[in-house]
């Protein structure tokens, strides 16, 4: 069973958040980056099918040499391949449509993205490769089996979770609960001297004209003083949510 | 060239969401001189959408797309975007929603754009501003390509009235075959979620244990909010996974945010900045939450919670 895992590089959570270029760029000057945490569960997910179903797994990510050192990640986590698709990852419609060039040519059985990037939130990605190739697609993923060739899944619903079942080859949004923050797996010395000897290949673009375009940035506005109300106060606090805020 | 709504239902009876998209669709549709096309699937009080000023009504009735399938439903809106002439489709943001949405961009080969927090800055380039780095900031961002698929976020925008007088078709449409069945759907019934809440009663690792969690889901439940919680909650199994709010778990719009026992790292406050307004109860008068916060109480939760339960009580 041949699995891809969508790699996107996001910025480190605790990054300052500024811009460049009269706000019109997001400012990497000092910024970490890392795996976007819900492409990681996909990915620690993936290793363990390599096991339990004799996986084989290529890591992906659309980007410039950059994101270099986030793939040696994903393999010194256990990822067997690497690809990097070479060219600026614009918005979401381009890098899915480059995703999708590449698994017209490599088929796939399972593709795993993370739900959603922790950067432009735009949870595009899977869908929009899952629609592309006509393939199933399940987002929001807190459960994956697969038996005889067919899958078993969960879903995160509004309120609940929904079990469904279909056939390869499938998307899926990748989330936590598809795996525990307790099960990541941390790169160790034999991981990390084995990702090297792995290989991380870079392949040309397609060069897709992207469909957002980002104009200008801006930073929400500064919140005012907090309103403090004493402990043995409480009346009040509900009469400023009830009669102030007129939220209650 | 019409606006399409999906029009969100939930055990055969319109969210409020699907009143928030319909406004929004209509003040579009004015912008552009077209008309609101409201569609939803199985719906049995579908006439409430005129209210907020539908032109026209689809209400795809089948047994067999009873379940929501991202897929299955994508494939019913291709044709009725076809058919009707659809140059603009507005989503909420739902699970649900952002799901298909995603899916019917890729069949369709639409643009879709996520987070969008107003109406457009202009229409032609097509200009929107949405929120970005989980609400650490905002771009107005040009939208290209001759379809567009709008998710907007929630309680972004008033729900308006609007009188329509929208008539009630249903359509023909060709099935997909496709071989995702749902097999289960397991739901806490009665309790409030996250996304529907117009208050969040959200608690932290100063909680000290899930022992403690009756106050705060009683709490909840006088104001009639949802629970939620921080990631180190969710982590150690205090709470279940879908209460982890912040920028890995679940966003937060509500209109009122109550927090208590959370230090609000930057993960936590990326997440839940667009509540309208926030509550801090917290023992720590250094705790960073209190910058982030409209009101604050500093004390120990163990005390205000039960008195603030009483006094909410009281009241009413
Ligand atoms: C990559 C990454 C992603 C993350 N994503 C998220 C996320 O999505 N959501 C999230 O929440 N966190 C996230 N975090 C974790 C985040 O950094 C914080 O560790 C976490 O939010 C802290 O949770 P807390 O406020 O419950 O606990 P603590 O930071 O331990 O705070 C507990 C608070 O309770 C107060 N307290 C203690 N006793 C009492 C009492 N009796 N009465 C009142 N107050 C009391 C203390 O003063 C303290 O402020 C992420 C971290 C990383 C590295």
């Amino acid at each position: 069973m041949n699995i891809l895992v969508c790699i996107s590089n996001v910025p480190d959570t605790t990054s300052k958040i500024n811009f460049t270029d009269s706000d019109s760029k997001f400012d990497k000057n000092g910024v970490q980056f890392i795996i976007n945490p819900n492409d990681e569960f996909g990915l620690t997910k993936a290793v363990w099918m390599k096991d339990s179903n004799k996986a084989s797994v290529t890591v992906l990510t659309v980007g410039d040499s950059s994101a270099d050192t986030i793939l040696r990640k994903c393999l010194a986590i256990g990822a067997d391949k690497a690809i990097r698709i070479d060219c600026e990852a614009k918005d979401a419609y381009s890098v899915a449509k480059e995703i999708v060039a590449h698994c017209e040519s490599i088929k796939y059985d399972i593709i795993i993205c993370g739900r959603e990037s922790i950067d432009y939130n735009g949870g595009l990605v899977p869908g929009l490769i899952a629609g592309c190739l006509d393939y199933n697609f399940i987002t929001n993923c807190v459960s994956l089996e697969i038996e005889s060739g067919k899958a078993k899944c969960a879903r995160e619903i509004s309120g609940g979770t929904e079990f469904s079942e279909c056939d390869l080859p499938l998307v899926i949004g990748a989330q936590k609960g598809l795996v525990e923050e307790s099960d990541l797996i941390i790169p160790n010395m034999r991981g990390i001297m084995m990702a090297r000897q792995k290989p991380l290949d870079v392949i040309k673009a397609q060069n897709i004209n992207s469909r957002a375009n980002d104009k200008k940035f801006f930073k929400p506005k500064e919140k005012g003083e907090v309103k403090l109300v004493k402990p043995d106060e409480l009346d009040k606090l509900i009469d400023l949510l009830e009669n102030e805020a007129k939220v209650i | 060239m019409s606006v399409l709504v999906y029009s969100e239902s939930e055990n055969g009876k319109l969210k409020k969401s699907s009143f928030e998209t319909a406004s929004y669709g209509k003040a579009l549709s004015q912008e552009l001189g077209s008309k609101l096309i409201c569609v939803s699937f199985n719906c049995s009080d579908i006439e409430l959408l005129n209210k907020y000023g539908a032109d026209k009504i689809v209400n795809v009735e089948s047994s067999n797309l009873k379940d929501f399938t991202a897929k299955t439903y994508s494939h019913v809106l291709s044709q009725v975007i076809e058919k009707e002439n659809i140059s603009v489709v507005i989503l909420s943001s739902s699970a649900d929603a952002k799901y298909l949405g995603a899916y019917l961009a890729g069949i369709t080969d639409s643009s879709y754009i996520s987070n969008v927090v107003a109406l457009p800055e202009s229409l032609n380039p097509f200009i929107v501003r949405r929120s970005c780095f989980t609400n650490k900031a905002f771009s107005t961002t040009e939208i290209n390509g001759n379809l567009k698929i709008i998710s907007i976020s929630s309680n972004s925008y008033e729900i308006n009235e609007n009188n329509g007088d929208g008539v009630i078709e249903n359509i023909d449409y060709n099935e997909v075959s496709s071989t995702f069945k749902v097999s289960n759907v397991e739901k806490q019934s009665a309790k409030v979620t996250i996304a529907d809440a117009d208050i969040v009663v959200s608690a932290g690792r100063g909680l000290k244990g899930p022992e403690h969690w009756h106050m705060i889901e009683e709490l909840a439940e006088v104001l009639g909010a949802a629970t939620a919680c921080s990631k180190p909650v969710s982590d150690m199994g205090w709470r279940p996974h879908s209460e982890h709010v912040g920028q890995t778990g679940k966003p937060v719009a509500s209109n009122l945010y109550i927090a208590i026992g959370i230090s609000g790292a930057i993960q936590h406050l990326a997440g839940i900045n667009s509540s309208k307004v926030k509550v801090v109860i917290n023992s720590d008068p250094e705790a960073p939450f209190f910058k982030a916060a409209d009101y604050g109480v500093v004390g120990d939760a163990f005390d205000i919670i039960p008195e603030l339960i009483n006094k909410l009580k009281a009241r009413k």
